[in-house]
């Protein structure tokens, strides 16, 4: 089936030139940044993570959205679902490499990475991270590939593949869980010690996924004669609805424990991600984020809004917007504000701001379009295969 | 080899099996960590090291056996003498090639001085006596009872040996900084860039200690308690340096003959944090 | 055959570019390497041949042992006792990594990492002197 992406038109192999050149910039950035050391980052002694390990972390989210579509299509036999999946689960794909690829360029002696293997440690949650993330990409590749290679051959998904596609949901479900552990179970860093931040991720993740598979699925429809059905859009729209609002929500429940307690640590990163910081000592604001969390904000109340409103709802232009911001609005609160807000203040209470260095820009960029590039051949070959298995039934 | 290919098997099937469920996880996560109703686990300014020296307390769960070392240090004998700070923080660094990059953002340190609104965030600031707020407190790694960065930490490469110490096996970080994200103490370091390397014809490194490895560029580091030296019956080189001052105590805080399970006993105490049931070795007299 | 004009010269510059690492070293056989023995000392820690092929398992044992497992005891060779350390002990003895360590490992296209952290007495002499 893979030979079907190496047929393509003149726009398709400009989209895939341009996805390898921004690979390569990125891979020579790396270069640089594997003999220089993780320094040429805008990381520091005080903010120990950065983009990186903030893209991983919503890019886990991206994927466990596949399971958004896989549970109703396969569990709830809702068959509208049935043509867009597959599109679900390759996006699923695409984004675990991705998580992969943030977590290699991030470590300072990535040749030593398998480690992790040599020296298994369960209670290190990096450890079950590691399992399920790898777990989640194999349970994707077998069961969308088998899934498709049957609607290639015209015949149904071979029985045994069915386990698999029940396991992937709670599987799906994991990843994330996983991922907000890494986080909540650290003792010192009061923004991320918050039992709802699983559910929060999740949540999100359920919004900001879908959103991005609209888009997806609306491109498709524009450069191929590939259409997903209105129906399948429509319950999309409804889960990135909920979704959206419970994150919200979630975000609510985080405010009004912080300011209504009045516990310092529980506010001092709030203040720092939506109003700004005071240095104890020397009175200077600190608040570089502040713009993008209010903007997150601005954007996913106009989001909801356009989501909200039947009009704006069924034009496909509007939808697009709606999706874009609701998209962006949760990649800057948890693709930034998340993993950088809670270095700050450190645990000696030292405010020390984050700004990313150009090559590091360029790095994220590069496995940006790493993912994107396997996210287009993948999607080219099930387009292929299943509008020529339409056109012969 | 055999054994270890077989210790490996049995981990990665028990941790198949604990994946399917994460309440297994937890569980594991959450072993040794069950005292958290204690008594002396709410934030009270007095170290949970006092109680756990005299090894009572049936309700803690296990009382840890062994050695586990720690260090009182007398802020007062600090203030009295200046320059003995600077020289604990030298002897420190100088002994274990630790390199002065010259900038906040790629700094390691292994010991140095914080005010008291820094090295204690959790105490009130408010009306404090203003000597307190002229002092500095040196700060080091805490070498906790319940360490978290040893329960992030993925390849083991941070771990607490029969001493109490927590180590770090430069060999085996991969430099993922977990354990960074998860001191709540601040005492872990990165090596952002080679420490070897040198800036305006100025090496990192002021002097060379021919006798200990420098590090590599990506890994962490941190204080070590001179765990090499203790072995040879000597002291941290810190401790050494305050002479007979005793502006610093070192010993086995689970013997209750040490002098410093005696000094902890006559004296008031602080630890830093103490609510977030780390127990941290590192006392001060204040 | 299809598309012979394109199979036949892939293929050649295929098998070409595969074995590009016998031809382009044949008849260009190196001496074998002659480490440096320190001189004035007989034993090693363990018996030559053992060393030769196993000194990095060994290095690694006293590795784990000396910073995992607390036994920093130290080993006897030739009726004098000696650190488990590269740099302190092996060094002792050994002490120029260029004309022990590093002729064979040059000669093996091996790079251990070791000496990323753990310093020859050249290296040492360059960190002071850049001091």
């Amino acid at each position: 089936m893979l030979e079907k992406a190496l047929q393509g038109n003149a726009k398709y192999w400009s989209w895939v030139g341009f996805l390898l050149s921004m690979m390569g910039l990125g891979a020579f950035c790396y270069v640089l940044q594997f003999n220089y050391g993780l320094g040429l980052t805008g990381m520091s002694r005080n903010v120990s993570w950065g983009l990186y390990i903030s893209q991983f972390t919503f890019l886990v989210g991206v994927a466990a959205s596949a399971v958004m579509l896989v549970l109703p299509y396969y569990l709830h036999n809702f068959k509208e679902f049935g043509r867009i999946t597959i599109l679900g689960e390759f996006l699923a794909i695409a984004s675990v490499s991705m998580c992969l690829l943030f977590i290699m360029t991030d470590l300072g002696q990535p040749i030593r990475a398998l480690n992790v293997v040599l020296h298994p440690t369960p209670h290190s949650i990096l450890f079950w991270d590691m399992i399920v993330l790898n777990g989640y990409l194999f349970l994707n590749v077998v069961v969308g590939w088998v899934a498709l290679n049957s609607e290639y051959k015209g015949t149904h998904p071979p029985k045994w593949v069915y386990p698999f596609v029940y396991l992937s949901i709670p599987w799906a479900v994991s990843i994330h869980t996983v991922t907000a552990f890494l986080y909540c179970g650290l003792p010192g860093r009061h923004f991320w010690m918050t039992a709802i931040l699983a559910p929060r991720f999740l949540a999100s993740a359920f919004a900001a996924g879908p959103a991005l598979l609209i888009i997806l699925v609306l491109l498709v429809r524009k450069f191929s004669s590939f259409d997903a059905g209105d129906k399948a859009i429509n319950k999309l729209v409804t889960v990135i609805i909920y979704a959206g609002l419970i994150n919200f929500f979630f975000v609510g429940l985080e405010l009004f424990v912080g300011y209504y307690s009045n516990i310092p640590g529980h506010m001092h990163t709030l203040d720092y991600l939506f109003f700004g910081l005071a240095d104890h000592d020397t009175g200077i604001i600190y608040n570089n984020l502040v713009p993008w969390m209010r903007t997150s904000v601005i954007m996913g109340v106009i989001s909801l809004a356009l989501f909200g409103c039947k009009k704006t709802r069924n034009n496909s232009g509007m939808l697009i917007v709606a999706c874009a911001l609701m998209f962006f609005s949760l990649w800057i609160d948890k693709g930034l504000g998340l993993v950088l807000g809670g270095f700050v203040p450190n645990p000696l209470e030292y405010i020390t701001e984050y700004v990313p260095s150009i090559p590091e820009i360029f790095i994220t960029l590069g496995v940006w379009c790493t993912g994107f590039f396997i996210l287009t051949i993948l999607y080219k070959v099930a387009i292929s295969v299943k509008t020529e298995a339409e056109r012969l039934s | 080899m055999d054994n270890k290919r077989r210790k490996f098997l049995k981990i990665a099937g028990l941790s198949a099996i604990a994946g399917i469920g994460a309440p297994a996880a937890l569980n594991m996560l959450m072993k040794g960590n069950v005292q958290a109703s204690s008594p002396h686990g709410h934030g009270d300014d007095h170290g949970g090291g006092h109680e756990e020296a005299k090894g009572h307390g049936a309700h803690h769960g296990e009382v840890k056996q062994g050695k586990r070392y720690g260090l009182v240090i007398d802020v007062h004998k600090f203030n009295q003498t200046p320059g003995l700070a600077q020289k604990c923080i030298s002897a420190c660094h100088d002994t274990f090639n630790v390199p002065d990059i010259g900038n906040k953002k790629d700094e390691v340190k292994w010991i140095w001085e914080e005010p008291y609104t820094h090295a204690f965030p959790e105490h009130s600031h408010y009306k404090r006596n203003t000597e307190l707020h002229h002092l500095s407190f040196l700060v080091t790694c805490n070498h906790c009872d319940d360490p978290p960065c040893v329960r992030a930490c993925p390849t083991q490469a941070t771990f607490k040996n029969e001493d109490g110490i927590v180590m770090m096996d430069f060999h085996r970080c991969i430099g993922c900084r977990f354990c960074m994200a998860a001191c709540p103490y601040g005492s872990r370091s990165f090596n952002w860039r080679d420490p070897r390397g040198m800036k305006d014809g100025k090496p990192f490194i002021k002097k060379v200690n021919p006798e200990f490895p420098t590090r590599m560029r990506g890994v962490v580091e941190k204080c070590n308690f001179c765990a090499g030296l203790l072995k040879k019956g000597l002291l941290p080189k810190c401790v050494e340096a305050t002479g007979d001052t005793k502006a610093m105590v070192f010993g086995d805080l689970n013997d209750p003959a040490s002098e410093v399970s005696k000094v902890l006993k006559s004296h008031f105490t602080i630890q830093r944090k103490p609510a977030l049931g780390t127990k941290p070795s590192v006392f001060y007299i204040i | 055959m299809y598309d012979g004009a394109k199979i036949i010269p892939g293929l050649i510059i295929f098998v070409v570019l595969s074995t590009f690492a016998i031809w382009y070293g044949a008849g260009d056989a190196k001496q074998v390497p002659k480490p440096e023995k320190p001189v004035g000392y007989t034993n090693c820690v363990k018996p030559t041949d053992f060393m030769r092929q196993s000194h990095m398992t060994l290095l690694n044992q006293w590795r784990d042992e000396v910073i995992r497992e607390g036994k920093r005891e130290q080993v006897e060779a030739g009726g004098k006792m000696y650190e488990k350390s590269l740099q302190n002990g092996c060094m002792h003895c050994h002490t120029s990594k260029e004309k022990f360590c590093d002729v064979c490992h040059s000669y093996a296209s091996v790079t251990p990492y070791c000496w990323d952290c753990h310093m020859s007495a050249k290296k040492i002499k360059g960190l002071e002197e850049a001091i």
